[in-house]
């Protein structure tokens, strides 16, 4: 038996984790260092978890989704508690304009009427007349989706280290750099594109899958997780600043989310933050090899989304492609 | 044409927000061959903690667009927001021309125009090329001019909206007023023709971003608006025909009886 390949993974995140889960799977001896004192540190803890190959399309390359689809069932296969219950697309009155646009410029949709929607979340009957619904979409909670990719990476003989902003020592055949915005320095061409959040726990309020209110000036969306709560996101500035969130974005996102559904307004709010995700020119993400490190990098809003396809270049990169 | 002291031969002028990425807005620049994009300063990282460095790597994008900048006051609400944005552009672009815009109600975004005319005096006396976005009203643009405004930047239709020139007829009634002062329409054009429409009614220039950003192919939008603005300013010096009124038959027609 030869030697494992062994290869430091920089970067704790979900293109560090993916990438790192991704290469265990296939043999190698994967050292995972993170910056921050837990996993989940950075941009990807604050991420909405929505796998949206569809509706993500609307203002991407062409190729996203097709590169996209795989990670469905990558994710499901990791964590089992990932949703497939499609997205809701709604707009209000007078910004129904929106959703032509968005049908337009997008596939894998159906158009519903007022009953249709209240079918699918019967908690919003009679507030909107016409959406669009996602069937093939599905959302997890980066919350339990990035710890579970880490306990899996253990499970594979992995090893992972905390508090480890610099190269650990020992030696590596390779170094894979997914640090994220962290990478600036090394990586030119990246920028951060500054969001913001909030999560809340509305009690008694149902809805089951996300839902996107389409707006000319403030589009958000609203995910649901488990015990009644929900993350409403996100900003999308283009600011490396990475301060607390503004009061006028906070100010948008509520008020989106109020006329979304007013039982909102009591909801209690648990935690808002604000980050960068890390971004090249095109806003797809990129797979460079310089050197004895590839950087995965430039996840922009489509990290849970895009991080599997790019493990699979990665490991594919460095190992050759998997036999069929 | 001048602004100010400035030559531009392109008439298209290019807001920078919305695109799909940087990468699209940089091809749609090209290929509407503009020679000066707008940039927002305000909500793109003027910050407590970051200083005027929050936005450095758009900023930059922008600069390396190889075109002219006029930096914009967007989503300011007050003379005083305004005055210290414009200080800021001045600083981060090196710059001292200044798209003015005060809002006075954020739904549609109408321009407070009191607070304009009073951002215009402060910011011309300290020594800006002050490009103000207005209303068509003719008083208001009377007092840019006089508060040392050069340039007027009248709305068609309220900023994103899409609607083209909501009042022709007011947009006619201003060109005539100041034949000699650059007019730029500035926000609610949606469709090339519309911007072709505003410069066969004699506008210098047209002022897009959403109409482009938010096209499903921002690029092929902008071409489409560079041409439309060329073919408006071209008709407009060709010195269209006079339109005839059909309908009334006063006119003796060959070969039918008079009755």
């Amino acid at each position: 038996m030869t030697t494992p390949l062994s290869v430091l993974v920089r970067g704790g995140g979900v293109a560090g984790l993916c990438c790192a889960v991704t290469l265990a799977e296939r043999g190698v001896a994967v050292t995972l260092a993170e910056a921050g004192p837990a996993i989940g540190s950075g941009a990807s803890w604050k991420a909405g978890g929505m796998l949206a190959p569809w509706c993500e399309a609307e203002n991407a390359p062409p190729g996203l989704t097709e590169m996209a689809l795989p990670s469905l069932d990558w994710w499901r296969r990791q964590v089992p508690d990932t949703r497939a219950a499609g997205t809701l697309v709604l707009a209000l009155g007078r910004d129904a304009g929106e959703l032509n646009r968005m049908a337009r410029r997008t596939t894998g949709h159906q158009t519903l009427d007022g009953a249709g929607i209240a079918a699918l979340e019967p908690e919003l009957d009679g507030r909107f007349g016409r959406g669009l619904f996602f069937p093939g979409e599905a959302h997890l909670d980066p919350r339990r989706a990035l710890p579970a990719l880490a306990e899996r990476l253990g499970a594979l003989g992995g090893r992972v280290i905390l508090r480890q902003p610099d190269l650990p020592p020992g030696r590596f055949d390779r170094v894979v750099d997914a640090r994220g915005i962290a990478a600036q320095a090394v990586l030119p061409a990246l920028r951060g594109v500054r969001g913001e959040m909030l999560l809340m726990r509305a009690h008694g309020v149902a809805l089951h899958r996300p839902i996107r209110l389409l707006h000319p000036r403030y589009p958000v969306y609203l995910v649901p997780r488990d015990d009644g709560v929900f993350m409403l996101g996100a900003t999308m500035i283009e600011s490396e600043e990475r301060g607390p969130p503004r009061l006028r974005s906070m100010m948008e996102l509520m008020s989106a989310a109020f006329a979304l559904h007013p039982a909102l307004a009591e909801a209690e709010i648990l935690e808002i933050a604000a980050d960068l995700r890390p971004s090249f020119g095109d806003n797809m993400p990129r797979l460079d090899t310089a050197g004895d490190i590839v950087h995965v990098n430039g996840m922009f809003r489509h990290g849970y989304l895009l991080a599997p396809a790019l493990a699979v270049r990665l490991a594919d990169a460095l190992l050759g492609p998997r036999p069929a | 044409m001048l602004f100010y002291d400035t030559e531009l031969r392109s008439r298209l002028m290019l807001g920078t927000a919305q695109y799909p990425s940087p990468d699209v807005l940089a091809e749609a620049v090209r290929a509407s061959g503009t020679e000066l994009v707008t940039v927002s300063l305000r909500r793109e990282g003027s910050s407590a903690q970051g200083g005027v460095t929050a936005g450095q790597s758009f900023w930059s994008l922008i600069r390396g667009l190889g075109v002219r900048v006029l930096p914009n006051t967007a989503g300011c609400h007050s003379v005083r927001e305004a005055v210290t944005t414009a200080q800021m552009a001045r600083e981060v672009f090196g710059t001292d021309w200044i798209k003015l815009e005060v809002i006075g109600e954020s739904d549609t975004l109408t321009p407070d125009v009191f607070g304009l005319v009073e951002a215009a005096r402060i910011l011309t006396e300290d020594g800006f090329r002050v490009f103000p976005y207005t209303t068509e009203d003719l008083v208001v643009a009377e007092r840019l001019l006089r508060a040392g405004c050069e340039v007027l930047m009248p709305w068609g239709a309220p900023i994103g909206s899409g609607r083209g020139l909501n009042n022709p007829w007011a947009l006619r009634a201003l060109r005539a007023h100041f034949p000699e002062v650059p007019l730029v329409v500035d926000a609610g054009i949606g469709l090339p023709s519309q911007a072709a429409a505003a410069m066969e009614m004699g506008y210098d220039a047209i002022l897009l971003n959403s109409a482009v950003a938010q096209a499903g192919d921002p690029v092929a939008m902008a071409r489409a608006f560079r041409l439309a603005i060329e073919a408006g300013q071209a008709a407009r010096l060709a010195d269209p025909m006079e339109p005839r009124e059909m309908a009334s038959p006063s006119t003796p027609v060959l070969g039918r009886a008079f009755v």
